[in-house]
């Protein structure tokens, strides 16, 4: 879960000319962790202690001149740098810095340049990069260090082409990637870029509301020639309302957070800017906080917010506030290794295992594979009285026709409406209760557990095992006492493949009696055998467990039992054929961590220069 | 300071054979070490461990075991004869046929007046040391079966004797055997086969430790012939032992490589009066049998089958980490064994047997630093000429022009005449050298290649005058000191006028080569000079000690220089001094008279006596900075100390005419991939 703490402001704001100009340029970190480098779209910088809301000290330049890049902190020198009126030996676009490596200047014709070496030699010759012809300009930039390396990025537009240029320091490497287009052809309205494990994980946002991610990895392949194509991923489609964004922006705060300024919220009227915390994992609204007044920003790409260690920035109105966060990992994030991950627990599995699914789903291929194709909209404007009032076959009709109309933009606040209806007609007429429909809406893939907490307990109240298949499969977020609820009722691999996290669910696997116990290890164990012996017959079948999976269930039930089941003369010749096969079992696996050490050490092994018996070489002493 | 073209060699395949034998002479600080080819290497512990004096092999001859009496030298082998060797004249001064077989092993009893050796047909022989001889006095009681290994009790009246499934304790002065302490089979398939007791070490309590080729180390009571304790220690064989002066400790030597050290204490810190042999400590240095230990006072010395000599100081008898408590490993000989014809662009490489003459290579144009440049011409083998006799040549030479080639063995010289032209290579032997040059230490020729000078006994020097037609003995230059010792360094000046030789009692002396006279003796530093070469413009002697000492001697003004001087009372850098290969070469390029190359195994180095010398805080290996730095900042950045790490395992570095460099790399890992299969590989992820 993520929070928006109660925020404050840290300053107010001149009010520009034009409304669309934002009155700050830039926020910056200094050495200390609580200050903050303010620079406002003309003259000033201003240095503030953040917890006392209280300026610090405040630079400012002459009248007629202008800065023209945010103030930032030099970390090694701990000096402030600003650039008034563009120049040093040609227009400068920003100057970045960050801890732990040198400020580096960006020039506006995209040439990068170490500040101390530039300030060496400041009338040095400034190479072009973009091309002046072309009309290619610089949109946004920032700067990343990774342990080693230090890196400028930058976007550029270009005959409403949008480009991103990675340049490494220290050897200097230049790679240029193309966005890709969006249907719209509208520019980006953000970008914010963030380091997670050797990656640099560039996150934009179109005003269409989609919010792509795409992968630069920080060892990545060098001196590769001319533009590459930067593949995206869809991480987040925001609901925009009636046409599009005008000012927004999008920061990643982790993983799986993303901050999001300027849109307006899924459920209150348009006309008023929120703050959201938006999970992208599961897509659901995590928090959100309404900004009072305009988040303007400039033509063209901006920051209207800026997250510094757990604060965010946003200036709004006529104020600048800071609103710090906390995002948590939910139970199911942190049990990441048990999550379903599309493509994971789908695709790997191998093995016919006799099951619910051939009996409910016949053969067919389904499931999440199919999330994208799916993932069809229905207007938001939806006519409830069939569904309050009209008989099951009309309301499945109805519900066919709303999903399959493939107009609107989002499914999820309408699907979730309708689908807590359903259900809380089917609680309070007994008689009323309409499986297909409800299965028509899971089928969507825009339900959550959250959404209707209800719907799948009705399920099982009602015996509907497809539909309680069904939600199994498809929703992320099935609480742990849910689970066990419907392991009491029958056992299937949608169950085991339901995310959970053990802490959470060992209390309620406890509920179980010591027959179901016994059930469902016999289970257990016959399809991890029917897996070891069948490990080369790759018959592929859709939603079987992994082994990961029924290895874990097994221990959760261990765990959970085991002085019953030490007592239960039944269990006996259960557990010792487990404990024997468990054993032969490590006993391979321990071979293969033999041959995956050697294999490792193979693989470490330096790629060994050709040592050749002679060779004339060139070599420089200083 | 500049770019250079690098030959970079590595098609000398250097081999040094496997140790066999080591004995220390705590008295003089001296390591003698047999090898397997016969040859015998004089290792100074008191000078930085450096290799002084090395005594040539031969092909009959083997070495079983090593054994000092007082500062003389002994040797045994399955050749079935004792050996006393000449340390002087580095040959052997006699040999003895022993009449009992292949010798196992030699030892002599703490007063000295006795050599005991084990021979293959079950005699111990007793043969009494004489002032310039050993006489043969007798035999004990003849047993049946070999006698692997002998150790005297200190007080000379008993010698315990290692051989096939037993140890027998002999009474010296009757020859009797009065104890017979027999030592178990190895378990499981080996059960059949006969142990071995490899080794045996006899202390002043009585106490026998064995160690035997089933892998255990054995404790026994020597006055009841009792079994005290068996440590099994490895699955193979226990090869060697060696006790401390104080025997407090005892190390021993497996197959497997490893070096387990036990120690008599009390197990526990009640009882610290019953004390017991404890496995302490175990070091893995070797990849192969270690065949021959030695534990001295302050480290434990080991060399095998992998032929590197391994020094593991003991870190307790260490109060401070220093230079001098890390380990050491001494894997190449501290002389030189490339010759380069700087002139011709030609190398020669010295082996035991053959004498390898090979033509660099040519490249095409230029390339930036770090390239490797396109061949336009392959090196070439030009010749491989075998020695004559079971001699093992001991120094070679290669004149500059590449026109004269000479090498010695221990029994003679030869000198040969070289022709190439283009591609073709014509060799022919000078048929009458004078009678005089029998044998030399060491070879040279002068730059003009107009005499030969060999390094002789009690450190002269023959001047052999050479021309096309006749070859003829000028002058024999002699020192003043009159020192006994082998020369082991000879460098001669670019204009002819000067000869330098060292010789091991670290004296210097420089000959007038014109006048043929001696002109001065530097004055005697304590570090012998490991490398030392004569300024082309400025003939100043630069010499480089043991102690990684350097001093810059002019001959002519018969003083240090102002820049030694400045050496020395600044101090060379630390990080200069830690290093643990002595540099074997001082050349200089004559094009850049500032300039004096040097390099040891682990690095090249470029003194550039016009820049400040580094003082302790200036950063030392700073080629990597100094490359970051720009143009102007570089200057700030320099000191005379250029080092260049980037050629590993080297063995030779010069500097052609052409300004190129040949640096010959002899890498460990080639001649590790030569070995045979240890015993026990080590598996990966075991």
């Amino acid at each position: 879960m993520a929070t928006l703490f109660e925020g404050f402001t840290l300053c107010g704001l001149v009010q520009t000319q034009s409304a669309s100009d934002s009155a700050i340029q830039g926020i910056e970190l200094d050495g200390d962790s609580d200050h903050a480098v303010v620079t406002d779209s003309t003259r000033a910088v201003t240095l503030y202690k953040v917890s006392d809301q209280k300026p610090l000290g405040s630079w400012t330049v002459k009248q007629g001149q202008l800065l023209t890049c945010p103030a930032v902190f030099n970390f090694q020198t701990n000096e402030y740098v600003v650039v008034s009126d563009n120049k040093v030996s040609a227009d400068v676009w920003r100057v970045h810095s960050a801890p732990g490596g040198e400020p580096v200047v960006l020039f506006q014709r995209g040439a990068v340049r170490l500040l101390d070496s530039l300030l060496s030699a400041p009338q040095q010759p400034i190479e072009d990069i973009l091309s002046e012809e072309e009309k290619e300009v610089i949109r946004w930039s920032t700067n990343i260090v990774a342990e080693k390396q230090h890196f400028v990025l930058f976007t550029t537009e270009q005959k409403g082409e949008h480009f991103l240029y990675v340049q490494r320091l220290n050897p200097n490497t230049l790679q240029k990637y193309r966005l890709e287009r969006e249907d719209s052809r509208a520019p980006p309205l953000s970008f914010s870029a963030s380091l997670r494990d050797k990656h640099i994980n560039l996150l934009y946002l179109y005003p269409n509301g989609c919010v792509y991610q795409s992968v630069v990895a920080v060892q990545g392949p060098v001196g590769l020639e001319g533009v590459q194509a930067l593949p995206r991923s869809l991480r987040l489609r925001l609901p925009v309302g009636e046409g599009e964004l005008g000012a927004a922006s999008a920061v990643a705060l982790d993983e799986a957070h993303v901050a999001v300024v300027g849109m307006p919220h899924p459920s209150a009227r348009t006309g008023k800017d929120f703050l959201c915390i938006w999970n992208t994992n599961f897509q659901t609204l995590q928090a959100d906080k309404e900004m009072v007044g305009r988040i303007c920003g400039q033509v063209g790409i901006l920051r209207i917010v800026w997250c510094y260690l757990g604060k965010l920035f946003v200036p709004h109105g006529k104020a600048l506030s800071v609103i710090p966060y906390e995002c948590q990992k939910s139970s199911l994030a942190s049990a990441l290794g048990k999550l379903r991950h599309p493509g994971i627990a789908v695709s790997k599995s191998s093995v016919a295992i006799p099951s619910w699914n051939t009996l409910l789903h016949g053969d067919q291929p389904q499931g999440p594979t199919k999330i994208v194709d799916s993932r069809k909209s229905v207007l938001t404007v939806v006519h409830l009285q069939p569904f309050q009032t009209g008989p099951v076959e009309e309301v499945r009709r109805e519900v066919e026709a709303l999903v399959s109309r493939g107009d609107a933009q989002d499914l999820q606040l309408s699907v979730g409406r309708l689908a807590c209806q359903l259900v809380a007609r089917s609680q309070v007429e007994t008689a009323f209760y309409a499986p297909g429909a409800l299965a028509r809406l899971v089928k969507t893939q825009c339900l959550c557990h959250s959404m209707c907490p209800d719907l799948l307990l009705l399920a099982l109240e009602h015996k509907d095992y497809f539909l309680c298949q069904l939600c199994l499969q498809l929703f992320p977020d099935i609480p742990e006492v849910v689970t066990c609820a419907c392991l009491k009722t029958f056992i299937g691999n949608e169950v085991l493949q339901t995310p959970y996290s053990d802490n959470l669910l060992v209390p309620h696997l406890k509920d179980l009696n010591a027959p179901q116990v016994i059930l469902f290890l016999q289970y257990l164990q016959f399809i991890y055998l029917k897996y070891s012996q069948d490990v080369y017959t790759q018959t592929p079948v859709l939603r079987s467990p992994t082994m990961t999976q029924i290895i874990d269930w097994v221990c959760l039930l261990l765990d959970a039992h085991f002085t019953v089941l030490v007592m239960a003369p039944d269990a006996k010749g259960l557990l010792s054929n487990l404990q024997s096969f468990v054993k032969s079992q490590v006993k391979l696996f321990s071979e293969l961590g033999k041959i995956e050490g050697s294999l490792q050490e193979l693989h470490k092994m330096k790629p060994s220069k050709d040592i050749s018996q002679y060779s004339i070489e060139v070599i420089e002493l200083f | 300071m500049g770019e250079f073209k690098v030959h970079r060699v590595r098609f000398f395949d250097y081999m040094p054979t496997a140790i066999r034998a080591m004995a220390f002479n705590a008295h003089t600080e001296r390591l003698a070490l047999g090898r397997m080819d016969g040859s015998v290497e004089i290792f100074n512990f008191a000078d930085h461990y450096f290799q002084e004096k090395v005594i040539p092999g031969k092909d009959s001859r083997s070495i079983e075991a090593l054994c000092w009496v007082g500062g003389r030298l002994f040797s045994a082998g399955l050749n079935g004869e004792i050996t006393e060797y000449d340390l002087e004249n580095l040959r052997p001064k006699y040999s003895l046929e022993a009449y009992g077989g292949p010798i196992w092993t030699i030892t002599s009893n703490s007063q000295g007046a006795h050599l005991a050796i084990g021979c293959e047909d079950g005699t111990v022989k007793l043969f009494e040391v004489l002032e310039e001889s050993i006489q043969f006095e007798r035999n004990l009681d003849r047993q049946k079966g070999r006698i692997i290994s002998l150790s005297w009790h200190p007080s000379g009246t008993q010698i315990a004797a290692g051989m096939m499934d037993m140890i027998r304790v002999f009474d010296v002065p009757t020859g009797r055997a009065v104890q017979r302490l027999l030592v178990d089979r190895g378990f499981g398939g080996s059960k059949s086969r006969e142990t071995v007791v490899w080794s045996v070490v006899f202390l002043s309590d009585c106490t026998i430790i064995s160690g035997d080729s089933a892998g255990k180390v054995q404790v026994w009571d020597g006055h009841t012939g009792t079994l005290v304790k068996t440590h099994l220690v490895t699955k193979w064989d226990v090869l060697a032992l060696s006790v401390s002066k104080d025997e407090s400790s005892v190390v021993v030597g497996t197959s497997e490589g490893t070096v387990i050290q036990f120690q008599f204490i009390a197990p526990t810190l009640q009882q610290q009066q019953d004390k017991e042999w404890v496995r302490t400590r175990t070091f893995k240095n070797h990849t192969h049998d270690v065949r021959a230990l030695a534990e001295i006072e302050t480290a434990i010395v080991s060399g095998g089958m992998d032929t590197q000599l391994v020094v593991r100081p003991l870190l307790e008898k260490f109060d401070e980490r220093s230079h001098a408590s890390a380990l050491r490993k001494i894997q190449f000989p501290h002389r030189n064994l490339v010759f380069c014809a700087k002139k011709a662009g030609l190398l020669l490489f010295q082996f035991p047997g053959q004498l390898e003459l090979w033509r660099l290579g040519e490249s095409d144009g230029h390339g930036k630093p770090g390239d490797s440049l396109p061949l336009k011409r392959k090196p070439e083998k030009l010749l491989h000429l075998k020695r004559k006799g079971e001699d093992h040549i001991c120094c070679s030479a290669l004149s500059s022009c590449g026109g004269w080639l000479a090498y010695s063995t221990m029994s003679s010289v030869r000198l040969y005449r070289l022709q190439t032209d283009n591609n073709d290579i014509s060799i022919t032997k000078v048929p009458k050298l004078p009678k005089i040059l029998r044998s030399a230490h060491q070879l040279c020729f002068s730059s003009d290649s107009s005499k030969l000078f060999a390094a002789s006994s009690q450190s002269s020097v023959l001047v052999i005058a050479l021309s096309q037609s006749e070859c003829k003995y000028v002058h024999t230059l002699k020192p003043k000191s009159g020192s006994r010792q082998p020369i082991h360094l000879m460098t001669n000046s670019v204009d002819g006028k000067w000869l330098a030789t060292a010789n091991s009692d670290c004296e210097i002396h420089v000959y007038n080569v014109q006048k043929l006279k001696l002109h001065c003796i530097v004055p005697v530093y304590g570090s012998c000079p490991s490398a030392m070469g004569i300024h082309p413009t400025t003939n100043n002697l630069t010499m480089v000690h043991a102690d990684q000492q350097i001093f810059e001697y002019s001959i002519v003004e018969k003083q240090y220089t102002d820049w030694s001087r400045k050496l020395q009372k600044q101090g060379l850098h630390n990080l200069w001094l830690d290093r643990d290969t002595p540099v074997t070469h001082v050349t200089f390029n004559p094009k850049n008279p500032e300039q004096i190359l040097l390099h040891d195994m682990h690095m090249f180095c470029i003194i550039d006596q016009s820049l400040p010398l580094p003082d302790q805080k200036t950063q030392f290996y700073n080629q990597m900075t100094l490359r970051s730095l720009s143009e102007q900042e570089r200057p700030s950045h320099l000191h005379a100390f250029k080092i260049c790490k980037t050629f590993q395992d080297l063995l030779s570095v010069s500097l052609l005419d052409d300004q190129s460099l040949v640096m010959v790399e002899r890498p460990l890992l080639a001649i590790t991939s030569q070995l045979p299969a240890p015993v026990r590989q080590k598996k990966f992820a075991t």
